[in-house]
């Protein structure tokens, strides 16, 4: 493990609120956001603490992909603050995400298929040596982010994309947020589309990131690879986070409450999950 | 998962074993599309193989320095189609918009303008540039596929070209004045100044690989195998002396007892070359090149990416026109003028010696050598068939069906790269 020091997930369980030790990377305040009559954000809470991964689950149409679009600078806030390490910011394109050091790697990966990896980790970012580009620079950063990653079965990095496995373009589409240095990493459904060995293999990637000291924020329909990777848990329903906190707060049958109902009849530790 | 993170030096990239393991990439990179040289190769051969045997004039030196000449304009044509065709677009106008631009030239170097050359064939080629500006600029602002932009100006700058020709009052066509552009195509240079210029070549093609391997070398990239780099120089080598012997044979006729004096090559020769090198440059080593497949293999990747779309798919259109200006040069040089009466089928060849030489239609594929190759069987259909004096009717057909296998292939070809994800 790359010693990156950090606050454990275990520094300050106190469910949600803010703890005085650490300034969370990212916090949302009151976010609000509406479609004309819909209102498809209701005073959105949350924190997204560096080095941890964080899980925001919920139904489809509980307004998770609005508040990571939110984030990413594709849509703004109607109401609310955004705030990085604790000061306001406006976060108006995703030119703007970028340049605080906010990746989203969306469902669809938007890598292309006929450049090889070293050409779609650095694309619109090349590196030149005397106004043309310079391939071994790039190709040596590549070949050790990925390295660093563990993602070693990408055989060659002078492959056509296209050639890769799911999981393998998962993983390029994450190390090329990695390269860009970004500080808060938001992942949508990086396992909706991958078989077992597969997803092991996103899931470990997405562990190295947190070890990294990046914050992760993980969208997902999966309870199974959430209660694998994720530090922290936040449930969303109609608009509104019903909920948030360590993820050792949570089991599967109280997070499908939490998803399905908005809320929790059930105590979380009373109940194990039966299916 | 098979490897852990604390193996000590994590081996991305196996080494080759050998030719024996780069041929069989070769093999499997056949069937994903990246076909390589391969097949073009054997259907260059095979169509040499039948057109000596029926006609042993063939590949006589005279008979090959004019299929050369020929095959310039499909050449430089190919290469102006293959800028668009790369982001997926196409366009339709490259064949009136090169012979505008050479009618620029022949008209402004005429008796009554008396322009410089030099300024005649900047004029020319800032016509065409304008105009791929032009074609960009509609096909961006008003969101219209480039295909009915420059369908329109197909129409539009045959209309523009009949207009300006007839102008002239030279009864509909306009003998070039200008030595220098009349000396393009219908003149030589000397066998020592091929010996020269090909040799220029060679040497500069192996210090460019040589140095970029040594390179990868020092910094412990992979590199190609050592005996298949010497190979491909080598071959290179051999290539550019059997174009030396075929330019440097005197391919004068006999006359009047004795025989006329022509050797050396044309002089569209270098003009080839130096579009080859300099598109070849532009594409493989710089960020704009770089942008041009990434907008053409995903739009949507590049953009987020940064990219500005916009700017970049202007800059190919204005590639285009430039590329089909120097085509258009050559072109009147050969024809020696303008006329209004035109040739039609300039701009399907153009678009033929591309995606036979293996660029795709679909965008994200392709390089400028696809042209020169595609150019070079367009005129070895188009000349042989000339020597076997089959009449023009199935020589369209001949064309037609090669182009019609070439897309094919191109289809197939992107339909096995979706399948192997």
């Amino acid at each position: 493990m790359p010693s990156v020091p950090l606050d454990g997930p275990r520094a300050h369980d106190d469910s949600g609120v803010s703890s005085s030790s650490a300034t969370p990377l990212l916090q949302l305040r009151a976010i609000t956001k509406s479609f004309g009559a819909v209102q498809a954000l209701k005073y959105v809470d949350l924190e997204v603490p560096a080095g941890q991964v964080t899980a925001l689950i919920g139904d489809n149409g509980a307004g998770k992909s609005t508040l990571i679009k939110a984030i990413a600078g594709i849509y703004q806030q109607t109401s609310g603050d955004i705030l990085w390490n604790g000061d306001v910011v406006h976060i108006h394109t995703p030119r703007d995400a970028e340049h605080l050091g906010i990746a989203t790697v969306y469902q669809d990966l938007a890598l292309c298929d006929n450049l090889d990896v070293v050409q779609n980790m650095y694309l619109g970012h090349e590196v030149l040596r005397h106004r043309t580009l310079d391939e071994i620079k790039m190709e040596l950063a590549t070949k050790k982010v990925l390295a660093e990653l563990s993602v070693t079965t990408v055989k060659s990095v002078r492959q056509k994309v296209a050639s890769l496995s799911g999981g393998q373009r998962q993983s390029i589409a994450v190390a090329k947020a990695v390269m860009r240095d970004s500080k808060l990493v938001i992942l949508d459904e990086p396992t909706a589309a991958l078989g077992v060995s597969q997803t092991a293999q996103v899931l470990q990637l997405i562990k190295a990131l947190a070890s990294r000291g990046i914050a992760v924020l993980l969208i997902s329909h999966n309870l199974n690879d959430v209660f694998a990777v994720a530090d922290r848990i936040a449930v969303m329903h109609l608009g509104t986070l019903v909920s948030s906190g360590p993820a050792s707060d949570y089991d599967t049958a109280s997070a499908v409450d939490l998803i399905t109902t908005g809320g929790s009849v059930r105590s979380g530790s009373a109940m194990t999950p039966s299916s | 998962m098979s490897a852990s993170p604390v193996t000590p030096d994590p081996q991305i990239e196996t080494p080759h074993d050998g030719p024996l393991q780069e041929v069989w990439t070769q093999v499997k990179g056949l069937r994903r599309g990246d076909s390589g040289m391969v097949p073009i190769v054997i259907g260059i051969v095979v169509l040499v193989a039948y057109f000596q045997i029926r006609n042993s004039l063939f590949l006589s030196a005279g008979n090959l320095v004019n299929l050369f000449v020929q095959a310039t304009t499909y050449i430089l044509l190919g290469m102006a189609e293959i800028w668009l065709l790369l982001l997926g677009d196409i366009d339709l106008s490259v064949g009136y918009v090169s012979v505008l631009g050479g009618a620029t030239a022949v008209i402004l170097t005429d008796t009554q303008f008396h322009w410089p050359w030099y300024l005649a064939i900047l004029a020319a080629v800032l016509v065409t540039t304008t105009i791929g500006a032009l074609h960009g600029a509609l096909t961006i602002l008003l969101r219209v596929p480039s295909f009915i932009v420059t369908l329109a100006g197909l129409l539009a700058w045959e209309g523009v070209l009949i207009a300006v020709v007839d102008a002239q009052g030279t009864g509909g066509t306009i003998p070039t004045q200008e030595k220098l552009l009349y000396d393009l195509v219908n003149t030589n240079a000397t066998p020592l100044w091929t010996w020269l210029f090909f040799a220029a070549c060679v040497l500069g093609a192996m210090i460019t690989i040589l140095s970029r391997d040594r390179r990868r070398r020092a910094s412990g990239l992979q590199v190609q195998p050592f005996v298949i780099t010497v190979i491909k120089l080598a071959a290179m080598a051999a290539a550019a002396l059997a174009l030396i012997l075929i330019f440097n044979t005197n391919r004068g006729v006999f006359f009047g007892g004795h025989r006329t004096n022509l050797e050396g090559m044309p002089w569209a020769i270098p003009v080839d070359v130096i579009m080859l090198a300099g598109g070849t440059f532009f594409l493989s080593r710089t960020k704009a090149g770089r942008y041009l497949y990434a907008i053409g293999g995903n739009v949507e990747a590049a953009r987020r990416a940064g990219v500005s779309v916009n700017r970049y798919r202007l800059m190919a259109f204005m590639l285009t026109g430039f590329t089909s200006g120097v085509a258009g040069l050559l072109y009147v040089s050969r024809q020696g003028g303008v006329s209004d009466n035109l040739d039609s089928t300039l701009v399907l060849y153009a678009v033929a010696a591309a995606v036979i030489g293996g660029t795709s239609l679909f965008g994200g594929r392709g390089k400028i050598i696809h042209a020169l190759i595609g150019g070079l069987i367009v005129a070895i259909i188009y000349n042989g068939m000339g020597l076997l004096s089959i009449n023009a009717a199935d020589e369209y057909v001949a064309i037609a069906v090669v182009l019609l296998a070439a897309v094919a292939v191109d289809s197939l070809a992107r339909r096995g790269s979706e399948v192997t994800r």
